[in-house]
């Protein structure tokens, strides 16, 4: 299988037989820069019209068809539209913490997008503690909402942010929870080592019980935490106009609906990421020919495969399940996911020490 | 490598943000109007400010998360060895999942996880 550790270690050398090191360093920087702000926004800008798509084929609609060749550049279209719109300055709002808002909210979703192994030797950050980084980082994303929030001098925006909180906060612990479930199973909190850990099968396959239980249960809490589907009660269109950012206009806006999407991509990623293996492509033990014709696949393919399964099972259950109310969403979380996971948890310990798994 | 690399990151966001803005600042046109400065409530005028007292319910469930977050930061190390500490890890961190159970277990009881 290719690996891309390869075409790096070819630009890092390269640079380096033409210009001392500190030189190549910087050149190296600013590449992966360019390459991530690329990445994040062709990602949001496919995401954008996916979502679009997908919406209007659950409702018997055709979606997006008049700009480009059955609307693909529909989403590069409003992108323009929201550059060219006037920034409006609301008279009450707190200035400082209004502008600095969206900044949180890019940050935190640039930050854990970085995380993501996209194939084989294809990753920006790689800690020891990837994912607990992961899991820090992208909370931090509620304090961006909070502030939208607060800062707009808005009713509507004040309860949204309020509701938004609430929720994140609760299902970060599901999130966190299962998270851990897979840590336990794994042994490691490295990105690249779990993925290599599923080597001969994902952890969906070989965890047992347990991990398809932690499956289900980031599944839900990660479309409550990219507040979506069923759990969009932070900006329920029809009670608070537009939750925390009824009053951003323009490009400012334009940044919630990002960070909004690539959420939506981070928390499928890190879906594919614990059970699904990543880039792993799909072995079976012992069909040595079905194995050596899997791995012809590149593992960016198998990556991307499966982070769109994920996000199209979560758009699903947008359309699926009407919205909660507020008592019944913490309910859920509180009273029914969180004794369920500790509960999952411990199985899966026991599971672990006493190496019941295959 | 890797810090370096996470301050190159946060750059890129920032820059990200920055100079969308700052396309967005060339680009739009700018009107003064004293209605548009006014908070979007639907149209109603608008009665005071909003940074007002606010439900306590949410306070709640901020405290409970902050205990339940701590703890789970907490079991996250004791998650990476779990096979090499084995059943004496095990004996330990149940002592302190109970205490943590019974915490919810009181909250429960107490009401503070219904939404009043």
């Amino acid at each position: 299988m290719f690996d891309f550790s390869v075409v790096t270690h070819w630009i890092d050398n390269l640079l380096l037989s033409i210009m001392p090191r500190s030189c190549a360093l910087f050149i190296e920087f600013i590449l992966i820069g360019v390459a991530l702000l690329l990445a994040y926004a062709v990602i949001a800008l496919v995401l954008i019209y996916v979502e679009r798509k997908v919406c209007a084929f659950f409702q018997c609609r055709l979606g997006p068809n008049r700009v480009g060749p059955y609307g693909t550049i529909q989403s590069i279209a409003d992108m323009f539209k929201m550059l060219i719109k006037e920034l409006i300055s609301i008279n009450h709002v707190d200035k400082f913490l209004f502008r600095l808002a969206p900044y949180i909210v890019i940050m935190a979703s640039m930050l854990s997008f970085a995380c993501l192994p996209f194939a084989k030797g294809l990753h920006v950050l790689d800690f020891n503690i990837g994912i607990f980084f992961l899991l820090a980082v992208s909370s931090i994303g509620v304090l961006g909402i909070l502030l939208a929030g607060w800062s707009s001098n808005n009713k509507y925006s004040l309860i949204g942010a309020m509701r938004s909180g609430a929720q994140m906060i609760s299902y970060e612990l599901s999130i966190g929870l299962s998270i851990m479930t897979v840590v336990i199973f794994a042994g490691t909190m490295q990105i690249s080592q779990i993925v290599e850990a599923q080597r001969d099968g994902w952890f969906l396959f070989t965890g047992h019980i347990p991990a398809f239980i932690a499956m289900i249960i980031y599944l839900v809490a990660g479309t409550a935490e990219t507040n979506r589907g069923p759990f969009d009660l932070p900006e329920a269109e029809s009670e608070l106009t537009a939750g925390y950012h009824t009053e951003f206009s323009g490009i400012q806006f334009g940044f919630f609906y990002l960070a909004e999407y690539l959420n939506l991509f981070i928390v499928s990623a890190v879906a594919a990421v614990l059970f699904l293996g990543g880039w792993m492509p799909f072995h079976i033990s012992g069909w040595t020919s079905f194995n050596e014709i899997m791995d012809y696949i590149p593992s960016i393919i198998w990556f991307i495969g499966k982070v769109g399964i994920m996000m199209f099972i979560i758009m699903w259950f947008k359309w699926t399940f009407p919205r909660l109310r507020i008592d019944q969403l913490l309910k859920l979380e509180w009273k029914y996911l969180l004794p369920l996971n500790l509960v999952n948890l411990l199985i899966m310990v026991l599971i672990v020490i006493f190496s019941l798994h295959f | 490598m890797n810090s370096a690399l996470l301050v190159v990151v946060f750059i890129v966001a920032i820059t990200l943000v920055a100079a969308a803005l700052f396309l967005a600042g060339i680009m739009s046109p700018r009107s003064f109007n004293p209605q548009k400065g006014e908070p979007y409530e639907c149209g109603i005028p608008t009665h005071g400010e909003s940074w007002m007292q606010f439900k306590v319910g949410y306070y709640l469930f901020a405290i409970l998360f902050l205990m339940f977050d701590v703890e789970a930061v907490f079991l996250f190390p004791w998650a990476v060895i779990v096979r090499d500490l084995g059943i004496a890890g095990l004996m330990n961190i149940l002592f302190f999942l109970l205490i943590l159970i019974l915490g919810l277990a009181y909250a429960w009881k107490k009401g503070a996880l219904e939404w009043k």
